[in-house]
């Protein structure tokens, strides 16, 4: 059931009208029954590894909070009895019992992501080795990935590994875990939410509250007119260009560029808009995932307000452990031997960013186009952390920190950076977009922009008009956000200006919305992720 | 203490880390400065800060990271 369809919206209705009647403490049940009812309507094989994960996931968190409550009391009754190193002993043991158990859950729930996910990849890999030898080749695994399994499986294990941290004490109700899990309006595309940020939510039961439901539709309104007017609308001409390579290069690639990083961005923060204002309307605050990363002044800054949730888990739970692991202090030390205390520091860091940048890639798709596309962020993020004597050097020599036109540069520049890098979800294959990259530079046909050749990508005049009118929208209210809520802004004007809006742009999804009839949305691209 | 600040001052000659309370929180120091940290204490203190103690709270300020340093040593 895709968020853009007539059966989700009349869901949704049925959902808010039954959740704001029913008592406050079967709210929570009621949202249970909805997410797998959601969900169901992806394939029930799907349903069986969701809740696989969710009882292998809860068993373990039990297990592991059992141990931590032992450990207290245990440390509590013989407090004055126990030496330094008793206790440490103790403390050990206990810690090497929780590991086992967060070792398997882990192996278990990364290990159905990573059959699922990778198989055909390692047999397509195996088959390209196979073909040079002239041996047999393997046939592939008639299996689809599971709707949100990337999302969810993230979540459980960020539970998993902050219960075994003694972050906080395991839910006791396999129920109400199993909604954290589920919660169906992030099912599809994240965010990747934390139990001490949203489980108390899901479980406390919610009033009626005005503000939080007309806030919660706006948001959601403003979802589908960024996903319907703008991301669905300038689809065909991505596709156009991307899949004929043959045709399309020089200015096409970067036409191809700047249109994928519209779509993408329009098509992930409407449908992180959608969520949002879904869980709003319930009364739930769901973490933000974008914090206008197309205002960034670098990549780092980018991926700091990008996809934030997803960020900052492989910030917490793979980039972290890894830099602090003991192999990495072996690391370190022996780089620092050898390469004198200066480099050897770095060396570390880097390692540490190269690890997470590659299960960044790997974790957006099984292909060799999502490792290189994270392998070129991390490029990019450790050159200029290595540039940066010359940005100071520069920034002494030439007073331009902080000057607009400086600041309009270096956003521009990572605009194009990080468009250019994201293109390689669109082609075919790495070699094919590198020979793209490498057309930019060769051919030279920017007259084509003005023949009328971009009325050919599929797209026809009206629906530029429609783009542009659109894409001016989302700037402005980007803009206008950096001083505060929109929402919040409107809500002061006079009742004619604020409603005078939400029609308009209501209307606007209505006219201007990339569907018509038997016209069928397109599935959000990060839900393939 | 004061090999701490020195060692905060080298990652952002900048910031008076004396008196700021909120270098995570206004995004000063970053998840690098924070390994670079980690190792720097590492040799200096003698103690292995654990990824649990990675948190806001605990290098929001030079004083919080002295604190869990102490508490750490105490711990040995």
């Amino acid at each position: 059931m895709l968020f853009t369809s007539y059966n989700f919206i009349l869901f949704l209705l049925s959902l808010f009208i039954i959740y704001y009647i029913i008592p406050k403490k079967y709210q929570w049940m009621l949202l249970l029954a909805a997410s797998f009812f959601f969900y169901s309507f992806s394939g029930w094989d799907n349903v069986a590894y969701i809740t696989v994960t969710i009882i292998a996931t809860y068993f373990a968190a039990l297990k592991i909070g059992q141990l931590h409550l032992q450990q207290e009391s245990y440390l509590k009754e013989n407090k004055g009895s126990l030496s330094k190193e008793e206790k440490k002993a103790y403390k050990e043991k206990v810690k090497s019992s929780q590991k086992k158990y967060l070792l398997i859950c882990l192996f278990f729930d990364l290990g159905i992501l990573a059959v699922l996910k990778y198989t055909n990849f390692v047999i397509s890999n195996i088959n390209s080795i196979s073909r040079i030898f002239n041996a047999g080749e393997i046939s592939f695994l008639d299996i689809a990935l599971p709707m949100g399994i990337s999302f969810y499986t993230f979540q459980s294990v960020g539970y998993l590994v902050d219960v075994y941290r003694g972050k906080y004490l395991p839910e006791k109700n396999i129920g109400k875990f199993a909604l954290f899990v589920s919660f169906f309006p992030q099912l599809v595309q994240g965010p990747i939410s934390r139990f001490d940020d949203l489980g108390h939510q899901l479980y406390s039961g919610h009033g009626f509250d005005f503000r939080n439901v007309s806030f919660g539709m706006q948001r959601i309104i403003w979802g589908f007119f960024k996903k319907l007017v703008i991301a669905d609308r300038i689809l065909p001409a991505v596709k156009t260009i991307t899949q004929n390579p043959d045709t399309y290069q020089g200015i096409y690639v970067l036409v191809g560029m700047v249109f994928y990083a519209v779509q993408l961005y329009a098509d992930f923060t409407g449908g992180i808009d959608i969520t949002i204002g879904i869980a709003e309307v319930l009364g739930i605050k769901l973490k933000e995932n974008f914090e206008r990363p197309f205002f960034s002044k670098s990549t780092a800054e980018y991926w700091r307000r990008w996809h934030i949730t997803m960020g900052t888990w492989f910030r917490d739970y793979v980039f972290y452990p890894v830099s602090v692991s003991n192999a990495m202090l072996k690391v370190s030390k022996f780089s620092r031997e050898k390469l004198g205390e200066k480099t050897g520091k770095r060396v570390p860091v880097y390692l540490s960013t190269i690890i997470v940048w590659f299960a960044t890639g790997i974790w957006h798709g099984a292909s060799w186009n999502f490792i290189v596309w994270g392998l070129l962020n991390c490029l990019v993020i450790i050159v200029s952390q290595e540039l940066e004597p010359f940005y100071a050097w520069f920034h002494n020599r030439f007073n331009v920190r902080g000057k607009f036109i400086f600041k309009l540069f270096q956003v521009g520049r990572t605009f194009l950076l990080m468009s250019a890098i994201r293109i390689l979800d669109c082609y075919r294959n790495v070699p094919v977009t590198f020979r793209m990259y490498w057309s930019v530079f060769t051919k030279w046909n920017i007259n084509e922009l003005f023949n009328g050749a971009l009325l050919k990508l599929g797209l026809d005049k009206a629906d530029y008009f429609v783009l542009v009118f659109g894409i001016i929208i989302m700037i402005a209210v980007s803009l206008a956000q950096r001083s505060g809520s929109i929402r919040e802004k409107l809500s002061a004007r006079p009742e004619i200006v604020r409603y005078a809006a939400y029609v308009g742009l209501f209307i606007s999804i209505i006219v201007f919305g990339a569907y018509g009839i038997g016209y069928d949305s397109n599935q959000f691209i990060y839900n393939q992720f | 203490m004061e090999a701490l600040l020195r060692i905060l001052e080298d990652l952002h000659p900048e910031v008076d880390f004396a008196t700021n309370k909120s270098l995570i929180d206004d995004k000063i120091l970053d998840s690098f400065d924070i390994i670079t940290l980690i190792a720097e204490i590492s040799d200096e203190y003698d103690v292995k800060i654990p990824v649990e103690e990675i948190v806001p709270e605990n290098f929001n300020s030079a004083e919080a990271l002295y604190k869990l340093i102490q508490k750490l040593q105490d711990e040995d």
